[in-house]
C-alpha cells in the first residue's frame, strides 16, 4: 500500500505536526516503506485469531467510587503560563 | 410532496458517580474553577487512569433496563482531537466494543399509544471542561472540574419519526434513568445533552436522505424547536430541487435557528485506536445477575401495573408514574383512601397543580400522601362535597392540619341532618313563591331544569355543606 503526500499532509495537520516542504517527500516514502510492512503483516492468515487490544494477558482492575484527591489548584497553576480567577488562560479558540 | 421525518438520537447522560470515571477527583456541580481538577485530569505526564466501578454498575444497569445485551469484554478506545478543554488531545471512549449492545424502549406518546424505539447502543467516555469565551485580554478560560465526568453516552436507531416522538423518547429516557438513580438527570447542569441525527425523504420510501446533525442541545423545548426549525430548512431545500448537505450544525436558542459550525469546529477524523492504558474490562455473569436482581420497578412496568392494577387510563398512568416519589406518593394516597380514581384525579389536578405553581417538587409537598388520602376518605363517606375538599386542601396546604382538623375549626362538615336541612329547604321555598309557581305550572322535563335553582339557593344558605342528594330528596317531598 502507497500513501500520497496529499494524505501525509492531512494527518500531520491532524497530529499539529508542521513538516517543511523539503522534508514532506521523505517523510512520504519512510511512511510508505513501514506500510509495505504492514502489508506483509496483514498477508498472515489471522482468521482463528482473535483481535488483540492490549498485549497483556488480565484485565481491567476496578476501583470504588470514593474521592481521593484533594484541591491541589494553587500547586498546578503555579506551573502554568497565564491563569485569573482560577481559570487556565489559553490562546482564544472561537474568532 | 410529503415528506417523512427520520430522526436518530445520542443523549450523553451524566452519571451520578461520587468521583470521576478514571480519577479520584469529586464531581460535584458547581465548585470554584479548576478545584476538582486533579493530575489525571489535567493529564499531566505520567498519570494513568484507573476505572470507577460505579460508572461500570450503571452502565450495567442502563443496559438491564432496556433488555439490552451487556458486552462481557469491553474495550476502551481513544477518540483523537484538539481542544484546550481537552488536555491529553484525546477523549477515552468506547468504540468497537461498548458496554451495552442492542436494546429496545417503550415510549408512551401524547396520544397515549405506544412505540419501541431501537436503541443501537450505549457507551461509557469520559466528559471534556469547560471553555469561557468571554474577554480574557483576548484570550479564552479553561475550566477543568468537568473533564473525567464519566458520560453514557446512549444511541438510538433512526426509529423517531417527529419532534413530538424524539421528545416522548428523552423524556422516557429521563424518567428511566432516574428511576434507576445513574443520573440526577438535571437538564439545566447538563446532565442529559443531546446530538440529533435529522434527515427527510419521501413518504413510503425506504432509503434515508442525507442527514445533518445537531450539536449539544439540552432541554426538551430545545430539541423539539431545533428539530421543528431543521425540518422545515431541509423541506424547503429538498422542494426547491436541491441536496441536503451532509453537516453538523449548531442551534443557536436566542435566534430559533440552526446554523452550520464552522469547518474548524468539525474534525470528524478521529482516529480511534485502544486505549492502550487501559486493559479489557471483563463482566461476569454473577455481577450482572446480581445488579439484575437489584432492579427497581422500572417506570414502564409501573404504568403498565397502574393501569392494570387501578383500572387507569394510559395518560393518567403515564402522569403518575413519571418519576419514583410521584408513583410512590400516588400509591400512598391509594393506600390511605381506597380508590385510585379519586386518588389519581387529586394527585393530578390539586395536587400537582399547586406544586407547580408553587415550583415545588413531590419531595417538598406540604401536603403529605397520608394526609391527601385522609382528605379523599372525607370525601367518599360523604363529610364534605368535592367542592368543600378544595377549600380544606387549601388551608392543609396552607398547614392549617389535617383534613379534619380543618373540617372541624372550620365547621366545614356537611350538613346530612334532616332536620336542618328540612329548615333550609322551608326558608327557601317561602321565599321564592314565584319561582315556585312556575315551577309546579311547568311539565315534568322543565320541572326537572328548574329545581336546579331551589338547590342552588338551599346550597347558598348552607354556605355549601348541604347534602345535596338530601336537598334533591327533600325538594321533591315538598315542592308538590
Amino acid at each position: 500500500m502507497a500513501i500520497e503526500q496529499d494524505e501525509i499532509e492531512k494527518i500531520a495537520e491532524l497530529a499539529r505536526i508542521r513538516i517543511d516542504a523539503d522534508h514532506i517527500g521523505d517523510v512520504t516514502r519512510r511512511i510508505t516503506d513501514i506500510l509495505h510492512m504492514v502489508d506483509q503483516l496483514q498477508a498472515a492468515d489471522t482468521r482463528d485469531v482473535e483481535p488483540m487490544a492490549n498485549p497483556l494477558d488480565a484485565t481491567q482492575p476496578l476501583r470504588a467510587d470514593e474521592v481521593t484527591e484533594s484541591n491541589r489548584r494553587e500547586a498546578f497553576q503555579a506551573i502554568a503560563p497565564a491563569v485569573e480567577n482560577g481559570l487556565y488562560l489559553v490562546p482564544k479558540v472561537i474568532e | 410532496m410529503q415528506w417523512e421525518t427520520v430522526i436518530g438520537l445520542e443523549v450523553h447522560l451524566q452519571l451520578a458517580t461520587r468521583s470521576k470515571i478514571f480519577s479520584g477527583s469529586p464531581t460535584t456541580f458547581g465548585a470554584e474553577p479548576n478545584t476538582q481538577a486533579s493530575a489525571v485530569d489535567l493529564a499531566m505526564p505520567g498519570m494513568l487512569p484507573v476505572l470507577n466501578e460505579q460508572a461500570v454498575r450503571y452502565a450495567v444497569m442502563f443496559g438491564l433496563g432496556i433488555g439490552a445485551e451487556i458486552g462481557k469484554r469491553s474495550i476502551f478506545d481513544r477518540k483523537n482531537y484538539f481542544y484546550p478543554d481537552l488536555p491529553k488531545g484525546y477523549q477515552i471512549s468506547q468504540f468497537q466494543d461498548p458496554i451495552v449492545g442492542r436494546g429496545r424502549f417503550e415510549v408512551q406518546l401524547e396520544d397515549g399509544s405506544t412505540r419501541e424505539i431501537g436503541i443501537t447502543r450505549a457507551h461509557l467516555e469520559e466528559d471534556a471542561g469547560k471553555s469561557l469565551h468571554e474577554d480574557f485580554h483576548g484570550m479564552s478560560g479553561i475550566d477543568l472540574n468537568r473533564a473525567g465526568t464519566p458520560l453514557l453516552e446512549i444511541v438510538t436507531e433512526p426509529d423517531l419519526r417527529s419532534a413530538a416522538e424524539a421528545v416522548a423518547y428523552l423524556k422516557a429516557l429521563h424518567s428511566l434513568v432516574t428511576y434507576l438513580g445513574i443520573s440526577d438527570g438535571n437538564m439545566a447542569e447538563g446532565s442529559m445533552r443531546c446530538d440529533i441525527n435529522i434527515s427527510l425523504r419521501p413518504s413510503g420510501s425506504e432509503a434515508y436522505g442525507t442527514r445533518a446533525e445537531i450539536k449539544n442541545v439540552n432541554s426538551f423545548r430545545f430539541v423539539e424547536k431545533a428539530i421543528r426549525h431543521e425540518v422545515e430548512r431541509q423541506a424547503d431545500i429538498l422542494e426547491d430541487g436541491g441536496t441536503v448537505a451532509q453537516e453538523t450544525r449548531l442551534y443557536d436558542a436566542d435566534l430559533d435557528e440552526t446554523r452550520p459550525m464552522r469547518s474548524k469546529e468539525v474534525a470528524n477524523d478521529y482516529r480511534y485506536f485502544p486505549e492502550p492504558d487501559l486493559l479489557p474490562v471483563v463482566i461476569a455473569d454473577d455481577y450482572i445477575e446480581a445488579i439484575r436482581e437489584s432492579l427497581p420497578e422500572l417506570p414502564t412496568d409501573k404504568r403498565h401495573r397502574f393501569m392494570e392494577q387501578y383500572g387507569l387510563s394510559a395518560y393518567d398512568a403515564n402522569v403518575l408514574s413519571d418519576t419514583r416519589p410521584l408513583a410512590d406518593y400516588f400509591e400512598a394516597v391509594v393506600a390511605g383512601c381506597g380508590d385510585a380514581k379519586i386518588a389519581a384525579n387529586w394527585v393530578q389536578v390539586e395536587l400537582l397543580g399547586q406544586l407547580n405553581r408553587n415550583e415545588l417538587d413531590i419531595e417538598h409537598s406540604p401536603v403529605s400522601a397520608d394526609a391527601l388520602g385522609g382528605l379523599i376518605v372525607r370525601i367518599l363517606d360523604n363529610s364534605i362535597s368535592g367542592k368543600i375538599a378544595k377549600q380544606v386542601f387549601e388551608a392543609m396546604w396552607q398547614g392549617e392540619g389535617s383534613a379534619d382538623e380543618v373540617i372541624e375549626a372550620k365547621g366545614l362538615k356537611q350538613v346530612s341532618d334532616s332536620g336542618a336541612l328540612e329548615t333550609m329547604v322551608d326558608e327557601v321555598i317561602a321565599n321564592n313563591s314565584a319561582q315556585v309557581e312556575q315551577y309546579l305550572a311547568a311539565d315534568e322535563a322543565r320541572r326537572k331544569k328548574l329545581v336546579g335553582f331551589f338547590v342552588g339557593q338551599v346550597m347558598k344558605l348552607s354556605k355549601g355543606q348541604a347534602n345535596p342528594q338530601m336537598v334533591n330528596e327533600l325538594l321533591a317531598k315538598k315542592l308538590v
